[in-house]
């Protein structure tokens, strides 16, 4: 058949061809965190649109996905650059070195906050992080202080001046940066903030971590899915339901839910940059040194990120839901950038 | 059995009397059955349909504002020394004009009164921050263009474009009654006049109040009880709180002489129009109101003998458009300036973060291109590998075996290709990340096994007669097949070949490994360029936090419909054309 030698030599022609391609690579590629991904698409739009260069391509992976890819190696098989919602840890810092992936240019980008929301349509609440720990967590600890399987079924039970409605809680899926999050940001505090957890971290640190890294699996607790947008309708449907999810939902939607107030702050940008809000988080984009020069833009992508039109007040970041980074740290990040400064790998988290 | 208790005894003849009234009963029962039957196959026939329609319609409904746009129609001045500082007509010189600031300085010019930094900030956020790329491109296309003073299209922002599509509030304007007198202090406004021109306001905020009382009635019942020695600090104090606030609430609404402050976070905003100002009221009397001028008046006002009062039902704070972002669009919507215009944009431009920007062409074209290295690849291999195991393989258990992984092949699960194109073609044959080139390749694979089991079938459903005449005349087997047999199984072969084009069209999981779940902008111009496909766009829509962008994935799923649609009908339309019959 004629058609069948017309498909081999297609795929022979298109491998020739993608092996002109895989030796120059033209266009920035980014892989990483879904919680850095908006913010980076419109940097990279940005920089297609002004910076004379093709926009690059930005790929969602989930910060460890993204991590172990941009360490893989240097060369134009590799990423150049990777989205994280949380710092890089120790060990991917030493993958990084181990795979000739030396310099790396660090970027603290902005804030996300964790918020905990639910629909306008039910009066304000206001929780500490310990009672979003006994709501959350599969085991409490009971009147003795062992811990026991969570008997609260409604919030009145965990708090006599918290409203009579059953505790409803719709949250990200364990395969998400987000439940991550929820996990460090709002339940391993939260446990702290109880004396009898607390006591157990000092003697048996393991049942510690164990506590505040298992969610209930009763039925209170239900995972929505990876898409916010999913909770966000599903709290505009049921007003005795909250939500977790980033600052930037909430920011978007605020026309249909509000934000629960933790340990005593609203969840707002100011609170959340000067991180008195206490769940939030910092964010961070990795660039490869070694790619700097060879793919086109990278430097002006990095220049980009932290310039004033996008990550300072007002930049068009901020209406994306980013909380910027105050002018002072953003400026030394400025001078890092330009001066392509690396990081040492000194004060990475474990 | 009755039959055979029927028949006469001794003859061991089976006689039957359909005319008996237990036949009789037994044929209506059969019928009745029958008739059920049917009646069920048409239920599940339309139970089906309904469930199709209401899918259809909800989409339909939610897609259709993507397909639209709205524009504000500005004079722009298109400064020489703005565009084209040289003079020279270079077309590198006329991309670096300060396009924006054109544009901006018209957009502005509609509302002189906003000075103030923050409230500028929030008027520019109206215009699309691509209208000053579509005004280049303009210039770009026709350099005559500068120096002249022409009416251009600027396109509006998402919020500001949900507006327009009813998705901010619900306005009802009334007519005031009686003329007012107009005290103005700088954006301060005094409003007073004689017989209680305010007095039907201040009752519908009263009555709001009330309702308000009743809400946090409700919220203090559902306290519970304290408790005998318990600690009930914290609860006798929301306790205090809410009674406080009930009682409060009561009593502001009760007295209907009294002035009110509009809380702009929980009550609807009142804004008065006239003479082309708009005015939010702030403090409402029976006689009297004081007043924020979002919108200055055409010419001096001191006396309003007509004027409206337009009531934003949903509070400021429950909304993204504010009061005054919302009169600054009414204003120039009252004058004329605002359009309504089909979206070609949605067709022609790429992926985007702005959601009035976005469009669907890069992943359409990156559909269309993915599909056609999937239908190079898998149609010749699948009909081949299909015609040899069919017609010239020895069965022997080799072949059994293969067949045997043929029919698992295609129950195995998507993502498992992906895993198999990322080893193969990504890191062994080192092919591009994200090109349709490999999407295609590994979606070839995916349906291989799909088209394989069916060209098999449908070769096999071709009469052996036909084979075999054509042997019998003294045809080769080889050209029995090729001139006999394959034609004619033809259409059964297409029937395979749409339905796995169709599944590789919707596919999402094995391209996530390959990296064509990604933001792409430019349209991929070769199989090689980085691109994704429509159901990828799809779910990347989905998961963005800006409101605009449900409609665009609505929008996406009505294009990706319409190019299934037009797949499958090119190719019901070219099996017809094979189409025998024997």
């Amino acid at each position: 058949m004629g058609s069948k030698f017309l498909g081999v030599s297609v795929i022979a022609l298109a491998m020739a061809v993608s092996a002109g391609v895989a030796s120059a690579r033209d266009q920035i590629r980014i892989v990483g965190s879904s919680t850095v991904y908006p913010f980076t698409t419109a940097v990279a739009e940005q920089l297609g649109k002004t910076g004379g260069v093709k926009t690059p391509v930005v790929e969602s992976t989930g910060t460890g996905g993204g991590m172990k890819m941009f360490c893989d190696g240097v060369g134009v098989n590799f990423p150049d650059a990777t989205n994280a919602s949380r710092r890089m840890k120790i060990g991917e810092f030493e993958a990084c070195q181990k795979n000739g992936v030396k310099d790396i240019i660090e970027l603290m980008i902005g804030y996300d906050g964790l918020t905990m929301a639910h629909s306008k349509k039910s009066p304000p609440m206001k929780l500490t992080r310990a009672q979003i720990f006994l709501a959350l967590a599969k085991n409490v600890p009971g009147p003795d202080g062992k811990l026991i399987p969570n008997p609260y079924k409604s919030w009145n039970q965990i708090d006599p001046s918290l409203p009579n409605k059953p505790i409803e809680i719709l949250g990200p899926p364990p395969t998400s940066g987000t439940r991550d999050s929820m996990h460090e940001l709002m339940m391993e505090p939260g446990a702290e903030q109880i004396p009898a957890l607390k006591a157990l971290k000092a003697s048996d640190r393991k049942a510690f971590d164990a506590a505040w890294k298992t969610v209930r699996e009763d039925g209170a607790y239900v995972e929505a899915g990876e898409n916010d947008n999913v909770i966000v309708q599903k709290l505009e449907a049921n007003p005795t339901a909250f939500g977790v999810f980033g600052f930037s939902f909430l920011e978007e939607n605020a026309a249909k839910i509000q934000g629960v107030t933790i340990d005593g702050v609203v969840p707002e940008m100011d609170s959340i940059s000067s991180l008195k809000y206490g769940p939030s988080r910092e964010m961070f984009v990795y660039v490869k040194k070694a790619h700097v020069g060879v793919v086109p833009g990278l430097d002006k992508f990095a220049q980009e990120y932290v310039s004033d039109r996008a990550a300072g007040d007002g930049g068009y970041l901020e209406k994306k839901g980013l909380v910027p980074v105050p002018k002072a740290k953003r400026d030394v990040a400025k001078a890092n950038v330009a001066a392509l400064k690396t990081m040492t790998g000194e004060g990475l988290p474990k | 059995m009755t039959d055979t208790s029927m028949a006469p005894p001794g003859t061991g003849i089976r006689t039957f009397d359909y005319g008996s009234d237990e036949a009789q009963a037994r044929v209506k029962r059969r019928y009745q059955a029958e008739a059920r039957f049917k009646l069920y196959g048409l239920l599940a026939v339309l139970f089906a349909g309904a469930f199709v329609f209401v899918l259809l319609a909800d989409i339909v409904r939610k897609g259709m504002p993507a397909f639209f746009e709205h524009r504000v129609v500005l004079t722009l001045d298109l400064d020489a020394s703005l565009i084209d500082p040289t003079g020279r007509r270079e077309i590198d010189a006329l991309r670096n004009g300060d396009y924006n600031k054109i544009v901006m300085d018209a957009w502005r010019a509609n509302f002189p009164e906003v000075t103030q930094r923050s409230e500028r900030r929030r008027l520019e956020a109206l215009v699309s921050s691509g209208a000053a790329d579509d005004l280049r491109a303009a210039v770009i296309r026709d350099p005559a263009l500068i120096g002249q003073k022409i009416r251009f299209p600027v396109l509006l922002s998402d919020d500001a474009d949900l507006h327009f599509k009813g998705l901010s509030t619900r306005i009802s304007t009334v007519p005031g009654a009686g003329a007012l007198d107009v005290k103005v202090n700088g954006r301060e406004v005094e409003l007073s006049g004689s017989g209680q021109p305010f007095a039907a306001i201040l009752a519908d905020v009263k009555a709001g109040l009330l309702k308000d009382a009743e809400r946090v009635g409700a919220e203090l019942a559902r306290l519970p009880a304290s408790q005998q020695g318990g600690n009930n600090a914290a609860l006798d104090a929301r306790r205090a709180e809410l009674t406080q606030k009930v009682a409060d609430l009561r009593r502001r609404a009760g007295d209907a002489g009294s002035a009110e402050t509009i809380d702009f976070s929980s009550m609807p905003s009142r804004i008065i129009r006239a003479e082309g100002a708009s005015i939010r009221l702030q403090e409402i009397g029976p006689g009297s109101a004081k007043g924020f001028l979002l919108v200055a008046p055409q010419r001096e006002m001191a006396r309003l003998e007509s004027w409206a009062i337009a009531t934003f039902a949903t509070p400021e704070s429950n909304r993204k458009a504010s009061d005054a972002d919302i009169s600054w669009l009414e204003t120039l919507n009252a004058r004329g300036a605002i359009e309504k215009a089909f979206s070609t944009r949605f067709f022609t431009s790429g992926d985007s973060r702005e959601p009035e920007l976005a469009g669907i062409r890069g992943a359409l074209i990156g559909s269309a291109l993915t599909l056609l290295v999937t239908l190079i690849v898998c149609l010749p291999l699948g009909v081949g590998a299909a015609v040899y195991l069919e017609e010239f393989a020895p069965k022997n258990r080799f072949t059994d075996v293969l067949e045997v992984n043929i029919n698992n092949l295609a129950a195995v699960p998507s993502i498992v290709f992906g895993l198999l194109g990322l080893a193969m073609f990504l890191n062994f044959f080192g092919l591009p990340r994200s090109a349709p080139l490999v999407g295609g390749l590994v979606l070839a694979l995916l349906v291989l096994p799909t088209i394989i089991i069916a060209s098999r079938a449908a070769l096999k459903a071709v009469p052996p007669s036909i084979k075999e005449a054509a042997l019998g005349v003294g045809a080769s087997h080889q050209q029995a097949i090729f001139h006999h047999v394959l034609p004619l199984a033809m259409p059964g072969i297409m029937t395979g070949t749409i339905i796995g084009m169709a599944h590789a069209l919707g596919e999402t999981a094995p391209l996530l490994m390959i990296g064509m779940v990604a933001f792409i902008v430019d349209i991929p111009q070769a199989i090689t360029d980085p691109g994704t496909v429509l159901p990828v766009q799809i779910y990347l829509w989905s998961d963005l936090p800006e409101v605009a962008f449900q409609a665009k994935t609505a929008g996406a799923i009505l294009v990706l419909l319409g190019f299934l649609f037009v797949m499958n009908g090119a190719a019901i339309l070219l099996r017809r054309r094979f189409e025998r019959r024997w």
